[in-house]
């Protein structure tokens, strides 16, 4: 057992060790410790260097307020900058190293930074490094980055996984301290679904830390009684190593369960960390309030702590953090680490009270102890080396002495931990009775008790615990008796002490960002007068503690030397999350291949094993092309696909075009209002090509209008805009026209579609389909289309085209999707049908220049297009009226426009500008863009589609297409879009 | 955020698609001063600091379109009603 360890009970397993390394070197501890206390009772006490000037750094505190004690925890792709070692639960096998020094924690080359101090200054930021600009990316920046930092992030990919959960409840109670405790058995004994998160390992809070008596037994161990109770309570669960980060909304919560970060590699199937989403009916705040110290000169020296932290360090985990422990307090409740410290044997060599006046009972019961007792005395300085040696202590009388001391607690007083209660918008309101702000505004359902709204005392937490739970199971309709519990009475008299006048050596107020009084005291010369202004100058309180120990001091410090009472300076709003939160926790499962769903066509299983070359399209997985053995490359691979379409016959699964089933008496009548042409008119048993502007006049999607049954129709979206299509005719039916007798639903899943396009299709489909339809030529002419049974199922065909040949496209449910494909190949092997992918059918698209998602892209009209003579003079429709505006109807308008190379073998770029040959690659000489580029097969050299101004009266002009991105510049040739059978003969054969 | 859904209760916020301002109706395509009337539909938008009537799709949800009054300082939602049951003539 270490020298630091002190016997007797506390909240560790001393049946158990533990190994662990901190800077490679080996220490031991006990389960219950964290990586903190076990350093400390290993005589471990400097942890770090400071931010900027990187001084020596210890403990300060025992909880997740900690500034000081940042570590890298674990190696390699585990490695965590930044941890806090007070959080840190220890376990067998742990590595730690300090951050933030160079070469070595006790010698620290950065240390230097001290005696360039008045350089680091408050807004030297904004003053020091202004000039000569030059010198800030050569010179400052790299060199500051190097001295001023915190640890390294690993720069492999992390192994662990994370996982979402999400959870409902009456009561949340935020923070598993006595008045949580009280609120979740109150509520939980009444049956109220309740929901307990604490950021610790161990329930109790202050509890664990501190000496008290409920109803005749010892505070720790009511707590661990009433864990055991609330365990066995069906509907409460204890979410512990759980921190609530943030307040959201709608009651809902997020919180983050460190699932795994206590065992050294998660256990099987066990994420690393866990992200709650809670909705909660009623939520409590129980989340305490955080000690903090009072400012005074070398009051970063290690073995300068929180009084309260030196009794958690001796009551919970049983470790002395000195052997000659000073206390410098400025409240009663300061007194309480004194007189523990002697119950555990540890010399107190003197009680140094800001106050001239103290309770008698206190004064009483230290000299009982024999110790020194000085009332209106402060602590100027420390001494020492790399930790307290000595502190220079003001009396009463202005004498100024020197006390030996290898430690020294502070007890500046307690703040309410607010942080939880402003996410929404609240604003913590200064309390005159405990000297700190507590909750303003509370969001709704919320209810601050305990500490975390100024009942400072125990009674008062168990007391303000108990009435919200009571009042949380009677929102969720359960009566709950008023529980309540004996304890003793405690003094709470304070007076606040901020810092102290006349400090010796370097004041610290932000230990984490190195934030110094005198860095205070030029923001207040410069004009700095509120918090917020504070904040951004001297980095106050933006360190990852998020100044949760010096903030009302800066503040308070502020005020002072602004002439202003803290009640009137305000304080700083604080936003989510209430602790660092890894990355990877909030995107949890969604990364790699589950980054987003993924749709599979019905065809997909039989497009594998072909060896199709997939690609993600939209929510979609596509064939891209189908290789075949001795293919050079992808190219040949698509020249081959494209013409054995063009020649022969081939297959595409078109299944993920969206499909939306439109019936009713009124199906005619609302699409007429939803599409720029005539739809009412079409005959049953035949499909039409149909473009819908979006309100303002601009293009929303293009696609099919299938007329199967007089009341019934059926839409094809494109694959992109399917959902936004489905969304724009939904809020057409039940927002603008709702007394229209029309009703839709998405059918895209259900029914598996396949294109058989090429001269030979109609040959391979009377081969297939047999005389379950007559698809030949005169019964079944272009645009045709009919519902049939195949093999006693339900079928479609559709006689539409997007390959420019005869085609079709045959729709069966979408669990025969693959059978049909199957024999469709099996059917065309004599016709030497061949399989094509999306690439191909892009090629053959664009040789027939029919407009896609490059060109349908938000910013273009019918007319630019080349679609004007589609919209309909003779109805209204969604976009008519705004498609009229003198803008959108401009001659001078980019119109849709196809490109060949002027030298045939040049490549066409997507995304080159069209200038005018000779004028100068500047904006104002821009005259349009590609938009969609290929290899044409069938022409042997590319083809591109543009917009150009003025597009359609400039067939045959010559212009550049400047591509300064990919340093091309290649003269083409404007031409009418469609490349391949501009009359159409081939799709009417 | 939580929006109360006529048809599927209450639900997060994530399972709903905003559109905007529910006050903006369509105007009469065939007024004389049709092409200014939508021009103010389409693009003029109050933005009162209070509450605002606008309207949700409950996309991952049942696919309807609601009417939600939601105070724009807090959140606040403080009335859900179906958008066609709020504008049919
Ligand atoms: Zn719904």
């Amino acid at each position: 057992m270490s020298s630091h360890r002190l016997s007797g009970e506390g909240a560790i397993q001393r049946d158990r060790t533990l190994s662990f390394t901190f800077d490679r070197r080996g220490y031991t501890g006990h389960p219950g410790d964290t990586l903190a206390s076990a350093l400390l009772a290993s005589g471990v006490r400097l942890l770090g260097r400071s931010f900027k000037y990187h001084r020596p750094r210890g403990l300060l505190s025992a909880g997740s307020e900690e500034p000081n004690a940042l570590v890298e925890l674990r190696a390699g792709a585990r490695r965590e900058p930044n941890t806090r070692a007070t959080m840190i639960e220890l376990f067998d096998g742990l590595t730690a190293r300090s951050q933030n020094r160079w070469p070595s924690l006790a010698f620290d080359a950065g240390a230097v930074n001290s005696l360039l101090s008045r350089l680091f200054v408050a807004g030297f930021y904004y003053k020091t490094f202004m000039w000569p600009a030059a010198w800030w990316e050569r010179l400052y920046e790299p060199a500051i980055r190097r001295a001023a930092g915190l640890g390294r992030a690993s720069r492999e990919a992390d192994p662990d996984t994370y996982e979402k959960a999400h959870a409902f409840c009456d009561l949340l109670v935020i923070g598993g301290g006595p008045a949580g405790l009280a609120a979740a058995l109150t509520a939980g004994r009444a049956g109220a679904r309740v929901i307990l998160c604490d950021e610790d390992f161990l329930l109790g809070g202050r509890l664990n830390g501190d000496r008290h008596q409920i109803g005749g037994e010892s505070g720790a161990l009511w707590a661990r009684r009433s864990e055991a109770e609330l365990r066995s309570l069906p509907e409460v669960r204890l979410l512990t190593r759980t921190t609530v980060f943030g307040v959201y909304d709608g009651s809902t919560f997020a919180a983050l369960e460190r699932v795994s970060d206590h065992v050294s590699v998660p256990r099987p199937h066990q994420p690393r960390q866990r992200l709650w989403k809670i909705v909660a009916r009623r939520a409590v705040l129980a989340a305490g309030a955080l000690e903090h110290p009072i400012v005074f000169g070398g009051n970063d020296r290690p073995g300068v702590m929180l009084a309260s932290a030196v009794r958690t360090y001796v009551n919970r985990f049983r470790v002395a953090p000195g052997r000659r422990i000073a206390l410098f307090t400025a409240c009663d409740d300061g007194w309480k680490t004194a007189f523990d410290l002697l119950e555990a044997r540890i010399d107190v060599p003197v009680i140094i009270d800001a106050r001239r006046e103290i309770p008698p009972a206190l004064r009483a019961q230290g000299s009982r102890h024999g110790v020194r007792i000085m009332t209106g005395a402060h602590v100027l300085g420390t001494r020492g080396g790399k930790g307290v040696e000595a502190i220079e202590v003001r009396g009463e009388d202005g004498r100024v002495s020197r006390v030996r001391a290898d430690s020294l607690a502070v007890a500046g007083g307690w703040s309410p931990n607010t942080a939880l209660s402003t996410h929404l918008g609240g604003r913590p309101r200064w309390s005159e009775a405990i000297g700190a702000h507590v909750p303003g505004d509370l969001p709704r359902g919320m209810t601050a008790v305990g500490a975390a709204c100024g009942e400072l005392a125990l009674a008062g937490a168990l007391r303000t615990g108990a009435a919200a739970g009571r009042e949380a199971a009677g929102s969720a309709g359960l009566e709950a008796p008023l529980e309540q519990w004996r304890t003793e009475e405690e003094p709470v008299g304070f007076a606040r002490r901020w810092s102290v006048s006349g400090h010796r050596g370097k004041a610290f107020v932000d230990y984490q960002h190195d934030v110094t009084v005198e860095d205070i005291e030029i923001a207040a010369r410069e004009g700095f007068r509120c918090a917020e202004h504070l904040k951004r100058y001297t980095t106050l309180g933006m360190g990852t503690d998020q100044g949760r120990t010096s903030q009302l001091n800066g503040h308070a410090l502020l005020a002072t030397l602004t002439q202003r009472e803290p009640a009137d300076m305000g304080t700083i709003c604080a936003r989510p999350p209430y602790t660092p939160v890894a990355i990877a926790a909030l995107a949890a499962r969604a990364r790699g291949p589950q980054f987003k769903p993924c749709r599979l066509t019905p065809s997909h299983r039989w497009a594998e094993e072909r060896g199709a070359v997939l690609v993600d399209a939209g929510e979609w997985r596509r064939a891209r092309w189908f290789p075949l053995t001795g293919e050079a490359d992808w190219r040949s691979t698509v020249a081959r696909e494209v013409a054995g379409v063009r020649a022969g016959v081939g297959i595409c699964d078109v299944s993920t075009l969206g499909k939306i089933d439109v019936q009713g008496a009124d199906a005619g009548a609302f699409l007429d209002r939803i599409y720029a042409n005539m739809i009412a008119t079409l005959p049953v048993g035949r499909t039409r090509y149909g473009i819908m502007l979006r309100e303002d006049g601009i293009v929303l999607d293009d696609g099919t209008v299938a007329r199967l049954g007089e009341c019934h129709f059926l839409l094809s979206t494109s694959t992109i805009h399917a959902g936004r299509v489905m969304r724009h005719l939904t809020h057409a039916r039940q927002v603008l026209w709702p007394q229209l007798d029309v009703q839709l639903v998405s059918v895209t899943e259900q029914w598996a579609q396949m294109a058989i396009a090429g001269p030979h299709s109609r040959e391979l489909l009377m081969r297939v389909l047999g005389d379950a339809v007559d698809v030949s030529g005169p019964r079944f002419p272009y645009l045709a289309c009919q519902e049939f049974l195949w093999l006693g199922r339900p079928a479609r065909l559709f006689r539409i085209s997007f390959s420019g040949e005869l085609g079709y496209e045959l729709a069966v449910p979408a669990r025969y999707g693959e059978s049909a494909v199957r024999a469709l190949m099996a059917a065309g092997g004599t016709l030497g049908v061949v399989p094509y992918g999306t690439e191909a059918l892009g090629v053959m698209r664009i040789e027939k220049g029919h407009a896609a998602g490059a060109e349908i892209n938000g910013t273009t009209t019918a007319a630019d297009l080349g679609l004007g003579r589609l919209v309909s003079a003779r109805k209204d429709f969604i976009g008519r009226v705004l498609a009229a505006r003198p803008g959108l109807a401009a001659a001078d308008r980019p119109a849709l426009i196809g490109l060949t190379p002027v030298e045939r073998s040049a490549r066409l770029s997507t995304g080159a500008h069209l200038l005018r040959p000779g004028a100068p690659a500047t904006l104002s000489h821009d005259e349009g863009f590609i938009s969609s580029t290929a290899f044409s097969p069938t022409l042997r050299h590319w083809v591109g589609l543009g917009f150009l101004s003025r597009g359609r009266e400039r067939i045959g002009e010559r212009m550049r297409a400047y591509d300064p991105l990919r340093g091309e510049d290649v003269q083409v040739e404007i031409a009418h879009p469609v490349f391949y059978d501009p009359a159409g003969e081939r799709v009417r054969s | 955020m939580r929006i109360e859904c006529p048809f599927c209760g209450e639900r997060d916020h994530s399972e709903f698609a905003y559109f905007g301002d529910a006050a903006c109706a369509r105007p009469a395509p065939g007024a004389a001063d049709a092409q200014a009337r939508f021009v103010e539909a389409v693009y003029l938008r109050e933005n009162p600091a209070g509450a605002h009537r606008e309207l949700w799709y409950h996309e991952f949800g049942c696919r309807s379109w609601l009417q939600v009054t939601r105070d724009t300082r807090t959140h606040e939602i403080l009335e859900v009603r179906l958008a066609r049951e709020s504008t049919a003539p």
